[in-house]
């Protein structure tokens, strides 16, 4: 379970950041900020090859003493970020990834949406249902 | 073996008493393992250990009251972690972005945060420090590393003496007070700072910096905070993360609070009462009062969760900064921040006529919670001349206000100069003053139309967005903010001219003649046209020959000269009363075949009035008309000989012909004055050449033809080919007037090659003959050469004649005399009867064959019938 969920837009600024609400926030925005450095040198790295479900996966970025910060690309340029705590260890590779798909088909479903501006910051109500299942269960 | 007894010293039991001591031992170990590690190249491992030792003891924390302690030995075992890594990468070890010795110096900086949080919530200011000294010993070192020092030589777990623990405790904890905490903190981010910048970690950089600031911040070194998060508030700015942004303009506006900077106070305020703010409703109330408080030079309230002590320090310098000593005004350069007011201005259009009023708009709209009010709005251009018409003030009680949310709309106007005509007009700047000259006053301003630093994304996000369409039929009210956009220059074009220019010509034109097109200009304007000039000819811009064969002129009665100019510029035709009309003939000379355009720029200069101010506007009107050249007729020449043969040598002294034939390819009737004969070498044959083409109109497809008698003279050199000379002819055009110049022609005539003929034959006849009448001819045998020729001349009889003459003879001619022989010839048949034939041969001679010597002379002739009596006795019997 995740304990915060951003996706960036292309120009790297947030649509959408959502974080376990007991923590410092503020901690997780600046968490997920920095994951963008990665991220983009990862982006870079990969090149011209055409991007395939494998290659829109970044893994783990980088392991901070508490958390886990995951990375997806997709082909819009448009970035997911999940953190995980580090506590966490019951969770594995393919659950991650299986959690970013499942990320990435609400998100198109989101822009699919016609009165959905792209660069907005995304108020689906769906698209806040998908996520809060996957984020840690306070209380 | 190291490894071994790492593992050994955490099976120990652990217990406070003796926490300290192990994990110092746990140190001590780990930190050689990993520099042997490192040494024998293997980081893997040493990470690996190290992060093995880090888990061991993160929950060791030991004694509650020393809490600190442990945060400090766990920072202190990252820091020396980072410090062999980078000792490792001098080495020669590379790392990665994802590993690397910034990490660590990061995590370090982390632990010491939280002991400096510790040692504020467990150290309490104001105990003394207790004596005897607990921390001393007789021997002033420890026996053992990591035992207390008042505990020495107990091997027991419970402590011995609880009253000495509590001194040592205490002592510790006064100890720690005086540690430094910031500064060792901003050492270590620093590090971690230095580290990422290597690694090209940019935005981990940025993190670390706003928390270097935070330190500095706690330090009270507000300076340096400022600078450091001022240069991390671009990025974050540039990124669009304002939950970020506003967490760090709150430190900085702290820290602007208890320093008195009035500038730095009031940005930051600006900026955290903006939309990109994430501030509640209640704080940005506040801070807006508190801004207004500076502007009326009063001193704001303390911003919270500042320490009480610096509080009152700071509200001492305020009170000093409303003294006002020293500069009270300010100016802000609003575009690079995201201000709570927003600035649009635009030009109502790209472009204006000089004779309109230029129309200027400024868009205002204030994001805060309460209205604002401002003094001033000014806007500046770059031809300072039009700013004293785009000052908007607030003139006595009534001020200028916005209120939050609701977009304000000022219109500015004002009349180009002349001088500006076909330039941009640009908007350098708008500035606002908020406050007042007396007061503190602050000026506001934007360079170009405005803007900030989210309005390119903010403009391309409302051009995208949807809401623009399927406005329909809803008259809106309300400016639409978003899809408001800058406009911040236009250009002034000059005013539209109200004449009408009329070209009246017959195309297409013919080559070389002076093709005359008419002008007339007629004025609708109400005013006098004044000094009306004309520029007329080829266009410039087309292919680069036709200028060199066009010429252009306004004098018609001659054929212009290859020096005319293409274009005549600037030629004044005066003034023009309004409804007045005026016409001028271009003449135009076209050399060459081909279109062309002609352009025709009538410019003139007119008085008007635009808002009450008189301008003086220059207008022009250009019409343009493409004329295609033809040419007019084409010449053909040949040579013949007498008998109209076709001629390839031309004999020397010998007459011959030369015919001309002229075919109109002119659409437009020719009329064809004279033509005359330039000749060289040449003479002609006849006393006076006249020509017959005089005053011959051709139309189109007639051809006109002239036959010359020629002679070459003797004594030019034979073999030669000879220029012959040119053919002038002069015409015009029919349907010109008939004084208009004649347009000479001139063809040349083609070359001639020249041969001797040795021996001249030719003969002397009438030009008819008539039946049973004799006819006399008379032969001529010229020799031409230096020597005596034999001729031997036979006659060959003819059906249709009887002659009586010499039949066969044999001559001999000298050197440049003639021999004659005298026929006399009785035709019998009428009609075109051959002549008897002479055959001449020259014995000596056999290369020369009879019928070229005798090509000179006539094979026909035309034998009339016999003519009736007049007073015949058959007329009169009937």
């Amino acid at each position: 379970m995740a304990v915060c969920i951003a996706v960036i837009a292309k120009e790297n600024y947030p649509l959408y950041i959502r974080s376990v609400p007991s923590q410092n926030e503020l901690k997780f925005h600046y968490t997920v900020h920095t994951s963008l450095d990665v991220v983009e040198e990862k982006v870079s790295a990969v090149g011209k090859s055409l991007g395939d479900q494998r290659e829109l996966y970044l893994g783990l970025l980088y392991p901070t003493e508490d958390y886990k910060v995951y990375g997806y690309v997709t082909n819009s340029k448009v970035k997911f970020v999940i953190v995980v705590d580090s506590s966490n260890t019951s969770l594995r590779d393919n659950e991650i990834r299986s959690m970013f798909r499942k990320l990435h088909n609400s998100f198109t479903d989101v822009m699919c949406n016609p009165f959905y501006n792209p660069g907005d910051p995304i108020q689906s109500k769906a698209f806040n249902g998908i996520v809060s299942g996957m984020m840690v269960q306070t209380g | 073996y190291y490894r071994a007894a790492h593992s050994l010293v955490h099976e120990l039991r652990a217990h406070e008493t003796n926490m300290l001591e192990i994990k110092t031992m746990a140190g001590f170990i780990s930190y050689k393992i990993c520099r042997l590690c490192f040494q024998h190249n293997t980081p893997l491992d040493a990470i690996a250990q190290f992060r093995k030792h880090i888990d061991l003891c993160k929950k060791k924390i030991g004694s509650a009251e020393l809490a600190f302690e442990h945060s400090a030995w766990m920072s202190k075992q990252f820091q020396s972690f980072g410090e062999l890594f980078d000792e490792a990468i001098k080495l020669g070890l590379t790392a990665i972005q994802t590993q690397n010795p910034g990490f660590y110096y990061q995590q370090a900086a982390c632990y010491s945060q939280d002991r400096k949080q510790m040692a504020q919530q467990l150290c309490q200011a104001g105990m003394t420090y207790p004596s005897p000294d607990p921390l001393d010993t007789q021997s002033g070192g420890l026996d053992f590393y990591g035992q207390r020092p008042w505990r020495q030589g107990h091997q027991s777990i419970d402590p011995t003496d609880p009253e000495k623990e509590k001194m040592g405790i205490l002592a510790l904890q006064i100890k720690e007070r005086d540690v430094p905490h910031s500064e060792l903190i901003i050492a270590l981010l620093s590090n971690a700072v230095a580290q990422f910048k290597k690694y090209k970690c940019p935005r981990m950089k940025s993190h670390l910096m706003v928390q270097m600031g935070e330190e500095y911040y706690h330090a009270k070194d507000y300076t340096k905070a400022l600078k450091l998060l001022d240069y991390v508030m671009c990025d974050y700015r540039t990124e669009r993360w304002w939950p970020l942004l506003t967490a760090i303009l709150t430190t900085a506006l702290r820290c602007a609070y208890l320093m008195a900077n009035v500038k730095d106070y009031i940005i930051y305020c600006m900026e955290l009462l903006g939309r990109a703010s994430t501030l509640k409703e209640e704080q940005k109330s506040r801070i807006e009062k508190n801004l207004f408080k500076v502007l009326m030079n009063k001193v704001p309230e303390a911003e919270s969760e500042c320490d009480p002590s610096s509080v009152s320090a700071a509200r001492s310098l305020w009170s000093d900064r409303t003294a006002l000593s020293g500069s009270n005004e300010l100016t802000v350069e609003m575009q690079d921040y995201i201000p709570f007011i927003q600035c649009k201005a635009r030009f109502q259009s790209p472009s204006f006529h000089v004779d309109q009023p230029i129309q200027l708009q400024v868009f205002l709209r204030a994001d805060c919670p309460h209205p604002v009010s401002f003094s001033k709005l000014t806007v500046s251009l770059s031809n300072q001349e039009y700013n004293q018409w785009c000052v908007a003030e607030s003139s006595g009680e009534e001020s200028m206000t916005l209120l939050p949310g609701k977009p304000k709309r000022y219109n500015f106007s004002f009349v180009a100069k002349t001088e500006d005509v076909g330039k941009k007009v640009e908007m350098t700047g708008v500035e606002m003053m908020l406050g007042s000259d007396s007061g503190r006053c602050v000026f506001l301003s934007w360079r170009g139309a405005g803007g900030d630093t989210a309005y390119t994304q903010e403009a391309l996000q409302a051009s995208r967005s949807s809401r623009r369409w399927g406005r329909g039929t809803e008259a809106r009210q309300e400016l639409d903010w978003d899809s408001l956009t800058l406009q911040h220059s236009t250009m002034i074009i000059s005013r539209v001219p109200k004449i009408c220019v009329q070209l009246s010509h017959q195309p297409p034109a013919l080559t070389n003649e002076m093709y005359c097109i008419i002008l007339t200009v007629q004025s609708q304007e109400e005013a006098v046209a004044k000094d009306v000039k004309l520029t007329a000819g080829l266009k410039p811009g087309q292919e680069a020959g036709l200028g060199q064969t066009t010429h252009v002129t306004l004098d018609g009665s001659s054929v212009c000269d290859d020096n005319q100019p293409a274009l005549l510029t600037d030629l004044p035709l005066g003034d023009l009363k309004p409804g007045e009309k005026l016409e001028k003939c271009v003449y135009m000379r076209c050399v060459s075949t081909g279109p062309r355009v002609f352009l025709f720029h009538v410019a003139y200069s007119i008085d008007t009035a635009v808002e009450g101010r008189h301008i003086v506007c220059k207008c022009h009107k250009d019409e343009t008309v493409s004329v295609e050249t033809v040419v007019p007729f084409e010449v053909s020449v040949k040579f013949v000989s007498t008998k109209f043969e076709p001629l390839e040598r031309v004999a020397v002294d010998i007459p011959f012909l030369l015919m001309t034939d002229i075919l109109s390819s002119s659409p437009w009737p020719l009329l064809l004055s004279s033509s005359s004969l330039q000749l060289l070498t040449i003479t002609s044959n006849t006393a006076q050449l006249q020509s017959q083409l005089q005053q011959v109109v051709l139309q189109t497809g007639e051809s006109a033809s002239e036959c010359f008698c020629l002679r070459c003279p003797p004594g030019t050199n034979s073999n030669n080919t000879v220029a012959t000379g040119q053919y002038v002819i002069s015409w015009r055009r029919k349907s010109s007037s008939a004084d208009g110049p004649l347009i000479q022609t001139t063809a040349t005539l083609p070359h001639v090659i020249l041969e001797s003929v040795p021996l001249y034959v030719y003969a002397d006849l009438p030009s008819f003959g008539r039946v049973r009448e004799s006819l006399p001819v008379r032969y001529h045998i010229d020799n031409r050469t230096a020597q005596v020729q034999e001729v031997e001349i036979a006659v060959d009889p003819s059906d249709a004649f009887m002659f009586s003459g010499l039949k066969q003879v044999h001559l001999r001619v000298l050197p440049g005399t003639e021999q004659q022989m005298l026929y006399n010839y009785y035709p019998l048949m009428a009609g075109y009867q051959t002549l008897p034939q002479l055959n001449i041969s020259l014995p000596h001679c056999p290369t020369s064959s009879s019928p070229a010597l005798r090509r000179f002379l006539p094979q026909r002739i035309f034998v009339k019938p016999q003519g009736r009596q007049p007073d015949d006795a058959s007329i009169t019997a009937a």
